[in-house]
């Protein structure tokens, strides 16, 4: 089943075209990469999939529903992770999670409990009353992502969710977000870095706007002979005109 | 609806923390009300003359001590000739010349008429003409001293021929004539104007600028609940401002509203969704603080210089009229001072507050159908 | 030395990129000087006036034409008791009444005396006082009239002549203010959320790490928008002189020089309120609001100094504005030189140099 389904999707800006007639499938529970250098247009694509930019042309569906049409519908379903971590940072974490947790729908009672469960989950018991100004980059980053899922959206769109943060702490990342696939939360994630690919079931790789492959990584190693997924990478990216 | 509430509780926990906000909200009000209104004052008084007295006589003498006497004058100095005179006004030690001609007190003993020249330094406009209507007077008081010391010496002139129109003059709704009572309104509109208008200008294009706004955006939640979470703590912050403005006022300057002080909420009310109003369209199209804060500056001159408040807008050309017209504080000002001064009632200001209020919603419309969940 | 021109060049390539930003800068004190110089204007005019003549005759109705007459004067109607004048006065839909008393002509035949009510709306004070002295005028004219045939003694006349300012101009008036206000709040909101903008996103931390001296970062901030100011500044001028009609009467260059010296002392503030603040928000509070009101209303733009309490008057003296208008309207205006404004000079560089020394020192205190 295919939670995400897009054909020609294209934007422009006046004369430049971020994202180039992009076709792909996303199916339910696994997690797609979606790869490329910075500028190539990931932002921009995820935007349009999350009902907050308006596609140019071309189709698209996210949980089935239309994302020209039925954008605010799709944001029912889905979490949304962004680049720089939007939460708010004269907020406590604990008002946070409350805010976001009553803007998807749930009560009072139903917020208190969930936030004890996560809080104690992520182990960040004694975090509650920090303003999320005061908190660690890595930190920030877990929180952002624990809010995104907290509502157990069918999708959650990540873009960028490692920026900035050592190896250590990315990996760690990972973790959460396995985690969230296997409890059956699709996570549609873009990253430029190559080696968290590996992680993921599929990726599709963007450059200038184009969607040049979209295989597993497996796959993609033997095509292009290459030893992991940078390699992969470079080998497509020397034929890159745009650089940011 | 049930969003509302956790979009309200958001916009007030970040406003209760931040002091500069708190500070504004609480202190600023007392300050304004406290020290601004004892700067106005247009009265005249200790007007600096400087008198060139070529003529010497008795007559000229009188007039001058008469000049002297006045609680409006101080002669500042008796000068020989006009260019030493003139001095006085380049050094601003002198408000005003009286130069007496020389034949002065002869022509008034032969022919019954001469004449004096007063030169009113007009660099500052009004003081310059205040100063020059007001020695004027003194020198027609002058002249009727005079004449009415002849009649009496000399019972020349039958009263038939001399018709004597008295004139009772009555200065309503500020016997005092304190400017200071005439501009307390204005500063309380003032503080409302700012507070409210800066304050939802910054915040949308605040967030905007850090991010927050896409994670909004992404979520379910309405621009209609969005924009209203955004204007009501705004609203309730303008009531309180109110309110410490109309303490401080009655603390202070002894000032009470003639009108109903109901009222007086109503109409500011309406004003307060009007301004916030306009200051979350022009947060909705800016993308950084400094466009928006720009912006904001920009209306908010302009609404407070051609609103009447500080120039009256029948003394402005015809196009500035209309402007005015288009401008709720006008309106604002103008009502606002009649439940103070006039103690108008609710019949009397129910049709300006009620262009303020179409105002209001025409802005706040404007406010939610401006702002763009996806670009 | 070619590191801080190409310094330099980064900010003003940064600042044109934003052209929405730029025509703001540059277009918001055009439209405000053509909107204030125009219609800013304490002339008292269209002086709604009604009138209460229970027995009109020949004295009154030629008195109350003479009123409908005079091009300051709206006479709105007739009105038949003081209740309606009053009714009126609160409505606010008339500034001024004129009441006769019964049998005004017959009065004036057969006791030569009669009596006269003006009746003012003085919630503002001037336009109540102004149209009491100007109806007064009228009767004054109207009482001459009828003495035609006596000569009448002592009759001194006041010739009256306004200085600098002979048409009563009110653009005289405001211009120099209203050119104060504007290019302090420009200046000191320009620099302060510009730099806090850049503190926020945490770019200035790297142009302080880096080689350049904290002074240096901090002038090749100011330079940009030191001249968008001086841009400003050159049109603000222009419109003053060639479309509002306010003359500049005395030296073009020290005029110049005076305006050049305020807007560098408005930057400098603005970048002493970005080391105090740690928020875009609170810049803007800061010099949008902190210093708009003293500026309108301590700086002698619209209400006299020298009538103030002494406490507000020494607070004046802290107010740049303050010392700004005063020196323009000594040049513009009065047409006086250089050793006039020696003063006000004096204090602009004392405050900048002042204002200047302070930033720096936070900015290392900040480093440090």
């Amino acid at each position: 089943m295919n939670v995400i389904e897009v054909s020609e999707l294209t934007k422009k800006f006046g004369s430049f075209t971020a994202v180039d007639h992009i076709s792909f499938d996303v199916k339910e529970g696994e997690i797609f990469g979606f790869l490329g250098a910075n500028g190539a247009g990931k932002t921009t694509a995820i935007q349009m999939l999350c009902g907050i930019s308006n596609p140019t042309s071309g189709k698209g569906t996210v949980a089935g529903y239309d994302i020209f049409k039925e954008n605010e519908q799709i944001k029912h379903n889905i979490g949304y992770m962004s680049q720089k971590f939007s939460l708010y940072e004269d907020l406590k974490v604990w008002e946070n999670i409350r805010l976001f947790a009553g803007i998807y729908g749930m009560n009072d009672k139903e917020i208190k409990e969930n936030t004890r469960r996560l809080l104690k989950q992520l182990d960040f018991e004694s975090e509650r009353d920090t303003m999320v100004a005061s908190l660690p980059l890595g930190w920030k980053q877990k929180l952002a992502f624990s809010i995104a899922i907290f509502h157990t959206p069918k999708i959650v769109f990540l873009d960028e969710p490692t920026g900035g943060v050592d190896p250590t702490a990315r990996r760690q990342f990972w973790e959460m977000i396995l985690d969230a696939a296997y409890k059956g939360i699709t996570v549609f994630v873009t990253t430029h870095y190559m080696d968290e690919a590996e992680y993921c079931d599929r990726v599709s790789i963007m450059v200038d706007g184009r969607i040049d492959a979209l295989d597993t990584p497996h796959n993609l190693k033997q095509q292009s002979q290459a030893q992991n997924m940078d390699e992969v990478f470079r080998k497509l990216a020397r034929k890159a005109k745009r650089i940011n | 609806m049930k969003t509302l509430k956790f979009l309200i509780e958001k916009e007030f926990k970040q406003i209760l923390r931040s002091k500069m906000v708190m500070g504004l909200i609480l202190l600023f009000p007392v300050m304004t009300m406290w020290i601004f209104p004892w700067a106005i004052d247009y009265e005249v008084k200790d007007i600096r003359v400087n008198v060139v007295d070529e003529s010497q006589g008795t007559y000229s003498q009188r007039l001058i001590q008469k000049i002297d006497a006045s609680k409006y004058f101080r002669i500042n100095a008796t000068l020989p000739d006009y260019t030493t005179a003139y001095r006085g006004i380049e050094t601003a030690d002198c408000d005003i010349i009286l130069q007496i001609p020389p034949a002065f007190d002869r022509d008034l003993i032969k022919t019954r008429s001469s004449s004096v020249m007063l030169s009113a330094n007009a660099v500052d406009g009004t003081r310059g003409m205040l100063a020059n209507n007001y020695l004027m007077q003194v020198v027609n008081d002058f002249s009727s001293e005079l004449r009415a010391g002849q009649v009496a010496a000399l019972a020349l002139f039958p009263q038939a021929s001399l018709p004597v129109i008295h004139i009772q003059s009555r200065y309503k709704f500020n016997e005092r004539l304190e400017y200071k009572y005439y501009m307390i309104p204005a500063f309380m509109v003032i503080l409302l104007t700012l507070i409210c208008g800066i304050l939802p200008a910054i915040n949308i294009v605040g967030e905007k600028e850090q991010g927050t706004i896409q994670q909004i955006n992404v979520t379910p939640v309405q621009k209609f609940s969005f924009i209203l979470a955004k204007l009501i703590p705004y609203w309730i912050i303008g009531i309180i401002v109110e309110t410490i403005a109309i303490i401080c006022t009655w603390s202070i300057y002894g000032m009470v509203p003639q009108g109903n002080i109901l009222l007086v909420y109503l109409l500011s009310f309406v004003y307060i969704v009007s301004i916030s109003g306009l200051g979350i369209v022009v947060s909705n199209y800016s993308e950084t603080t400094q466009q928006a804060s720009f912006l904001i500056m920009f209306f908010i001159l302009i609404i407070y210089l051609l609103s009447g408040m500080f120039t009256p807008v029948s003394s402005m050309p015809y196009w500035a009229q209309i402007i005015a017209y288009c401008n709720p504080l006008t309106y604002f000002v103008q009502v606002l001072r009649l439940l103070y001064l006039n103690g108008s009632r609710f019949a009397d200001i129910a049709q300006s507050t009620g262009i303020i209020l179409i105002f209001g919603i025409i802005l706040n419309l404007w406010a939610v159908i401006s702002y763009k969940k996806r670009t | 030395m070619s590191q801080f021109n190409a310094f330099v060049q980064k900010e003003f390539y940064h600042i044109f990129r934003d052209k929405r930003t730029l025509l703001i800068i540059l277009g918001m004190p055009i439209v405000q000087m053509l909107l204030f110089g125009f219609a800013m204007n304490m002339e008292v005019t269209h002086i709604r006036t009604a009138v209460f003549d229970p027995s009109p005759d020949q004295s009154t109705t030629q008195i109350t034409r003479r009123i409908e007459a005079n091009p300051y004067f709206d006479v709105v109607g007739q009105v038949h008791s003081e209740e309606e004048v009053n009714n009126l006065m609160r409505q606010g839909a008339i500034d001024l009444a004129v009441i006769y008393e019964s049998g005004f002509h017959r009065n004036i035949v057969h006791s030569g005396e009669a009596q006269i009510q003006f009746i003012a709306d003085a919630s503002d004070p001037n336009r109540g006082t102004v149209a009491t002295n100007y109806v007064t005028g009228i009767l004054a004219g109207y009482q001459q009239e009828m003495m035609q045939l006596q000569t009448i003694p002592f009759h001194i006349n006041p010739e009256t002549r306004m200085l600098y300012n002979p048409q009563m101009e009110s653009a005289y008036l405001f211009v120099p203010g209203i050119m104060g206000l504007i290019l302090m709040i420009i200046c000191t909101m320009m620099t302060s959320v510009s730099i806090v903008r850049e503190q926020e996103q945490g770019t200035m931390e790297v142009l302080l790490a880096s080689p350049l001296k904290p002074v240096t970062v901090l002038m090749a901030k100011t330079i940009p928008y030191t001249v968008l100011s001086a841009i400003n500044v050159a049109s603000i001028l222009l419109l003053s002189f060639f479309v509002l009609n306010v003359p500049i009467r005395g030296n073009f260059l020290l005029l110049l020089f005076v305006c050049l010296l305020y807007i560098l002392l408005s930057l400098t503030l603005g970048l002493l309120i970005s080391t105090l603040v740690k928020k875009q928000l609170d810049a803007v509070l800061v010099s949008g609001i902190g210093l708009m009101m003293p500026t309108l209303v301590l700086s002698g733009m619209i209400f006299p100094i020298g009538n103030m309490p002494l406490v507000l008057q020494w607070s004046s003296y802290f107010v740049p504005a303050r010392w700004f208008i005063t020196a323009v309207r000594k040049i513009m205006i009065e047409g006086q030189g250089i050793m006039t404004v020696l003063p006000e000079i004096g204090i602009l560089l004392g405050m900048t140099v002042f204002l200047a020394v302070l930033s720096i020192l936070n900015t290392k205190k900040r480093l440090a």
